[in-house]
């Protein structure tokens, strides 16, 4: 299974998870983060002490069978696509295991 | 720190000196009271200036508090419950000092520098020996309160995010004997050196500001920058506290400067109108330059133009029209704004709040001003420059300088006093978590 990590604009969310939803993915993680690409954050002002300002992202996690990465993925880029500076990113990495905590049970069924 | 049994003893020890002074002040609380009695019923006594004089009380009263939000707003959440109580706990610590050495060290007769004992606990507080005999001896006593206790409370402004509490609330006791009440004395009292000499402060440009404003600048270069200035990102941590804040103080302000009067009167709605006209034009000079200066006018901006503007006439209110108002609030934008945001990055003082920049800075342009603007036709007992009496301006000036310098002066001393003693400034790991944890073992915010 493969953890699918997707940093993406706030007013994406919605969208984003009402198409995984219609996919029929039963978990998702919802992390408010902040930051900025290559392109820098807003700046901002104090009475003259100016700061380079991270933007408000949302961190949208999903923990898929290796079957349904690419689909996964595909959905979110959909969702969340405006072409404008700021769309986000998808990072994907290895998951050795899930847990359901409730049965115990481990493995690709506890994140079908 | 202590050994328990040590402090038992020192415990049981300052109870029961408090106990006996409270006992003392008992007894002669009822002499006061015993001998005012008849003389409230003296005729002289308006009901309608009593009122006006006690709400005014109340509102300067709401202005510290509203300073506190205006300066949590500002700092970094670790910090916000330790600022604000840096001025709530004033109301608290000054509201006793006040009656019971307080109102006597800058009311009573004493001489040209300072008052005497005579008025200790309030002993002897008669309508006979009242400043004013419109009202009751004890609404002035009050009223005076209210200033006594916002005027340390500004300072805190340029040490925020480092002091520790005890020593702060030792410091300010001292400041506030030391400082505060001699002050007072020059100007407001008749026998003051300055007010002799025809010093012009309606509600406290040099008494109020201008002692906070500058012994602030010397405590924030004494005590040195927050740790990780101009590395760190320390900028307001909630904006809308920071509004609320202003928006006390500006109606607080109406107490401030139009309960001066001491009446409800003519003087008194001129003031009110000198107030707001000077607070409103001075929050659109504000924005106005930084919207020049930034591209975009800010909300910072506003509430610091509006508090400029409200500091700036606090000498003048009762003195200038409102020509004088309109150009103090005009012009008082640009030089606060030049100090704050100029001046302060170019020599690198952490004034943390602007205590400096905008109290001490608009006080001394305010009390300047009203030597310029001041109309005999607004109170005959005001002449300015722009009505024929130059000489003005030079009384002013005197006023303003030995104010800066004893302030400056006493700050300092008091400073290397209580640091020897409690080390005032917040060591490092204190000053990283945070004063709310270190201080006081709290957090503001449990979201």
């Amino acid at each position: 299974m493969k953890k699918i990590e997707a940093i993406l604009r706030p007013s994406a969310l919605r969208s984003v998870l009402d198409a995984l939803k219609t996919a029929g993915y039963p978990g998702i993680t919802v992390t408010e983060v902040s930051g900025h690409g290559k392109q820098k954050g807003i700046t901002e002002s104090y009475r003259g002490q100016t700061v380079e300002g991270l933007l408000p992202k949302l961190l949208v996690t999903v923990v898929v069978p290796d079957t349904k990465v690419k689909k996964t993925t595909e959905k979110i880029i959909a969702a969340a696509r405006t072409g404008e500076i700021g769309d986000g990113k998808i990072f994907i990495s290895p998951v050795s295991n899930a847990i359901r905590i409730r049965t115990g049970e481990s493995g690709d069924k506890t994140v079908q | 720190m202590y050994s328990t049994s040590c402090f038992v003893r020192r415990t049981a020890a300052f109870t029961l000196s408090l106990l006996g002074l409270f006992t003392a002040a008992g007894a002669w609380a009822q002499d006061a009271v015993a001998s005012a009695a008849p003389a409230a019923a003296a005729p002289t006594i308006s009901a309608g200036d009593t009122a006006w004089v006690l709400a005014s009380a109340a509102l300067v009263m709401l202005m510290t508090p509203g300073l506190g939000l205006f300066y949590g707003g500002m700092v970094r959440q670790k910090n916000v419950l330790s600022t604000i109580l840096q001025s709530f706990i004033l109301v608290a610590l000054i509201g006793v000092q006040w009656v019971v050495w307080g109102y006597s060290l800058a009311f009573g007769a004493g001489n040209a520098f300072w008052g005497d004992l005579n008025f200790m606990f309030l002993h002897g507080v008669t309508q006979a020996n009242s400043p004013v005999t419109n009202i009751p001896h004890l609404a002035f006593v009050m009223y005076q309160a209210m200033f006594a206790i916002i005027t340390p409370a500004l300072i805190s402004g340029a040490f925020a995010e480092r002091i520790r509490f005890k020593a702060y609330i030792f410091f300010m006791l001292a400041w506030s004997t030391l400082v505060y009440d001699p002050v007072c004395h020059w100007v407001w009292h008749a026998n003051g050196v300055f007010n002799k000499m025809g010093a012009l402060d309606f509600a406290g440009g040099t008494v109020v500001h201008m002692t906070a404003g500058y012994s602030a600048l010397v405590l924030c270069l004494l005590m040195g920058k927050r740790k990780g200035y101009g590395q760190e990102n320390m900028v307001p941590h909630n904006m809308t506290m920071v509004l609320t804040g202003t928006g006390l103080l500006w109606f607080g302000w109406f107490g401030f400067n139009a309960g001066s009067a001491l009446g409800a009167n003519a003087l008194a709605a001129n003031a009110f109108m000198t107030t707001n006209t000077a607070a409103a034009t001075a929050t659109l000079s504000w924005c106005f330059l930084e919207a020049l200066h930034r591209g975009k006018s800010s909300a910072l901006g506003a509430a610091s133009g509006a508090v400029a503007g409200l500091v700036a006439i606090t000498p003048a209110a009762g003195f200038v029209d409102v020509t004088g108002a309109l150009w103090i609030g005009l012009l008082v934008s640009p030089i606060c704004y030049f100090f704050v945001v100029v001046i302060k990055q170019k020599f690198g003082y952490d004034d943390s709040l602007d205590a400096f920049g905008v109290h001490g800075v608009g006080g001394t342009f305010g009390a300047i001003m009203t030597g310029i603007f001041a109309n005999p036709a607004v109170n005959p007992v005001g002449r300015g420059w722009l009505y024929g009496n130059p000489h003005q301006v030079v009384v002013q000036l005197y006023t303003v300088g030995a104010t800066l310098l004893y302030s400056a002066a006493l700050t300092a001393f008091l400073w290397i006093v209580f640091e020897r003693l409690f080390g005032m400034r917040a060591v490092n790991k204190e000053e990283e978590l945070g004063l709310d944890i270190s201080q006081h073992g709290e957090e503001g915010y449990l979201i």
